[in-house]
């Protein structure tokens, strides 16, 4: 019986006298999801994997032609996307490597008796909650060359960190870094409280160095989680679009994702924008596969 | 090698004073056992010594120079700890060779290879080298921490309950292989302990520790022969010594609600309140004894047997020859052996041989 390891209701409960059995609670609670997830995951998916196969435009009443493979073929063989792609490259790599460095200093620096620490983390964690759009907004006012404050404190007069092709993208990055270190602090501040006191005494008894301690000690303790959250901001800084769209419309700051917008809903190639979508999807699934395997490796050592 | 000296050690922690004007004195290579309850301020005193932990005032002397502010490397004292603080990850090679592979210390792979070896196989831990830390038993791993502590040869050993967590076997064997080392190191050691027989089957001086304050210092003899006060007498040996109230009266102790029976002891206490202490295997069972009472309970431990035994409002313990037969709520007579009764003040505890 599927059910025997369910917790049974109580018989007397007001659940069970409106004659709900484990079984249709179950079923209230699951139900909705999956149907949620076939909709709006699922359906699409599958959908826009057909769609990837034709010439279809949604914009026309034209009927969607099969053509195989040559969407693929087309998307591959053009130099335009391979230059998003390396854009993309370039932005995950510096966005998530800063939150990393940031985020975990961060963390280190919290992770000692400092006074009015609850508050101190609480105020760091506050850009995480904001809304990209609008976080994209007033960092477009702080960048701004004529009134922005970044140049006024920094002394660059009229700098345009948004409209010069070769900083629109570090420019962007650095939001994401101001955004998103956060996330990385509170999950390496997990990490390195549950790393062992008695741990950091046996070295210091040992008389290692305080660098000796952290790479042999803190770093191999906080590795798995901190791969956790490198997992996720890969996966977030390799789709972000909303940060890029509003900061800058230059082609050096072309992500994927905003590439994919413009063929998907301005140039309405509906097919050829869907198999861009599943060339897009199957890089993420595999980036994401190569630090899981490094995560069970680290979680196995 | 070094000898230790702590000059009155205060230390709190929010409003829990742990150390109260403590003094200590360790000779060089003694193995001193640090004894006391749970709270009693142990742990913390082996701490100070290590220099984890900074006394509110006082001062720690490293063979006799002021070590009060140097930090735990510069003490060069080695510290096993009861929950092994092994680094994960790492293998028992790893491990072992930790504390020589930093970078403030300058030894050549050789050097390291032929100590970590050396330590290993004083452990007997050479088949585990190449093995990860999370793989080994309790017993494994405590040596292994043990080894960590061997291969840096400091001046100082520190061990905090390093036994407590293993079973019992294998904490009979570590006892007597950590006597063994000690006698092969001839390093200091100072170990921290609840249990009083490890404190007095190692210690070649024992302390026994109440609410932050030493209060006897001496050999484990010493300790238990002659304890300075009641607390000393009951947390010394099992089953503890019987304590029992009464007077002394021409050379025979009036126990209240009970017997009286002679002494050999402390004229000079006569007619004031007293506790009378006397061991378990200081009473003795005979028929023909003066006192009669009551067996209440029999332990049979095989060599020995412990019967607690009800005189009047006094309930006693007496160790007997296992051979013994005995049953419960039999009458027993029994006497003991008046020169080893131990007086103490019934106010302040204190041993009237001592003031």
């Amino acid at each position: 019986m599927p059910t025997n390891n369910m917790t049974r209701l109580d018989p007397n409960s007001q659940a069970a006298s409106r004659g709900l059995s484990d079984l249709s609670i179950r079923n209230l609670f699951i139900i909705p999801t999956i149907a949620f997830l076939i909709i709006f995951n699922i359906f699409p998916l599958l959908y826009s994997l057909g769609y990837s196969f034709t010439d279809f435009r949604a914009s026309t009443n034209a009927p969607a032609k099969f053509v195989g493979l040559q969407n693929y073929r087309d998307l591959l063989n053009d130099p335009f996307i391979w230059k998003n792609f390396s854009i993309t490259a370039k932005y995950v790599l510096i966005s998530v490597t800063g939150q990393v460095v940031v985020g975990f200093g961060l963390a280190m620096l919290l992770n000692r008796t400092i006074p009015a620490k609850g508050l101190i983390t609480t105020l760091l964690l506050l850009p995480m909650m904001l809304s990209m759009a609008v976080v994209g907004l007033f960092w477009k006012l702080l960048y701004d060359p004529n009134f922005g404050i970044i140049n006024y404190f920094l002394g660059l007069g009229k700098f345009e960190w948004l409209a010069d092709p070769d900083m629109a993208l570090w420019a962007i990055a650095i939001v994401d870094i101001w955004m998103w270190s956060p996330f990385v602090m509170l999950l390496s501040l997990a990490g390195l409280s549950a790393v062992p006191k008695h741990l950091y005494e046996a070295a210091e008894i040992d008389r290692a160095g305080n660098i000796y301690t952290f790479f042999r000690i803190t770093l191999p303790l906080v590795a798995p989680i901190l791969m956790i959250a490198i997992i996720f901001r890969t996966m977030e800084a390799f789709k972000t679009f909303d940060l890029a769209y509003v900061l800058s419309s230059q082609p050096t700051t072309e992500l994927i994702a905003i590439r994919l917008y413009k063929m998907a809903f301005q140039e309405w190639q509906t097919g050829m924008s869907s198999a861009f979508a599943y060339i897009v999807l199957i890089m993420v699934v595999a980036i994401t596969n190569i630090y899981v395997k490094y995560l069970n490796k680290v979680k196995a050592r | 090698m070094a000898d230790i000296t702590l000059q009155g050690i205060n230390k709190s922690f929010g409003p829990n004073r742990a150390l109260r004007d403590l003094d200590l004195e360790i000779k060089d290579g003694e193995f001193f056992v640090l004894l006391g309850q749970t709270g009693a301020g142990k742990t913390t005193t082996l701490r100070v010594i290590a220099g984890l932990e900074e006394p509110d005032s006082g001062k720690v002397l490293i063979d006799g120079m002021d070590a009060t502010d140097w930090n735990a490397a510069q003490r060069d004292v080695a510290l096993v700890l009861q929950q092994y603080s092994l680094y994960p990850r790492l293998t028992v090679r790893g491990n072992l060779e930790f504390p020589l592979k930093s970078r403030t210390q300058n030894f050549t792979p050789e050097q390291i290879r032929e100590r970590v070896e050396k330590a290993a196989e004083t452990l007997q831990i050479t088949r585990l080298l190449d093995r990860k830390v999370e793989r080994l038993s309790g017993g494994e791993m405590q040596r292994v921490s043990i080894g960590r502590a061997i291969v840096r040869e400091p001046r100082v050993f520190l061990m905090d309950e390093p036994l407590s967590a293993l079973d019992a076997n294998l904490r009979d064997v570590l006892r007597v292989e950590l006597k063994k080392l000690h006698n092969e190191l001839g390093a200091t050691f100072v170990f921290v302990t609840h249990d009083q027989i490890e404190a007095m089957s190692m210690g070649d001086k024992v302390g026994v520790l109440n609410k932050g304050k030493l209060v006897q210092v001496g050999t484990p003899s010493e300790i238990y022969n002659n304890p300075l006060n009641t607390f000393v007498a009951g947390s010394v040996g099992t089953p503890p010594m019987n304590l029992m109230n009464g007077t002394l009266e021409g050379g025979q102790a009036r126990i209240s609600e009970g017997f009286s029976l002679p002494v050999t002891a402390g004229g000079a206490a006569a007619g004031q309140p007293l506790k009378f202490g006397v061991r378990p295997e200081d009473l003795v069972l005979e028929s023909g004894a003066p006192v009669e009472g009551r067996v209440f309970d029999v332990e049979d431990h095989g060599v020995i047997k412990i019967l607690t035994i009800d005189v009047g409002a006094n309930r006693l313990h007496a160790t007997v020859s296992a051979q013994m037969k005995v049953a419960l709520d039999d009458a027993v007579r029994f006497g003991w052996k008046a020169d080893k009764v131990l007086l103490f003040d019934q106010k302040n505890g204190l041993n009237l041989a001592y003031a």
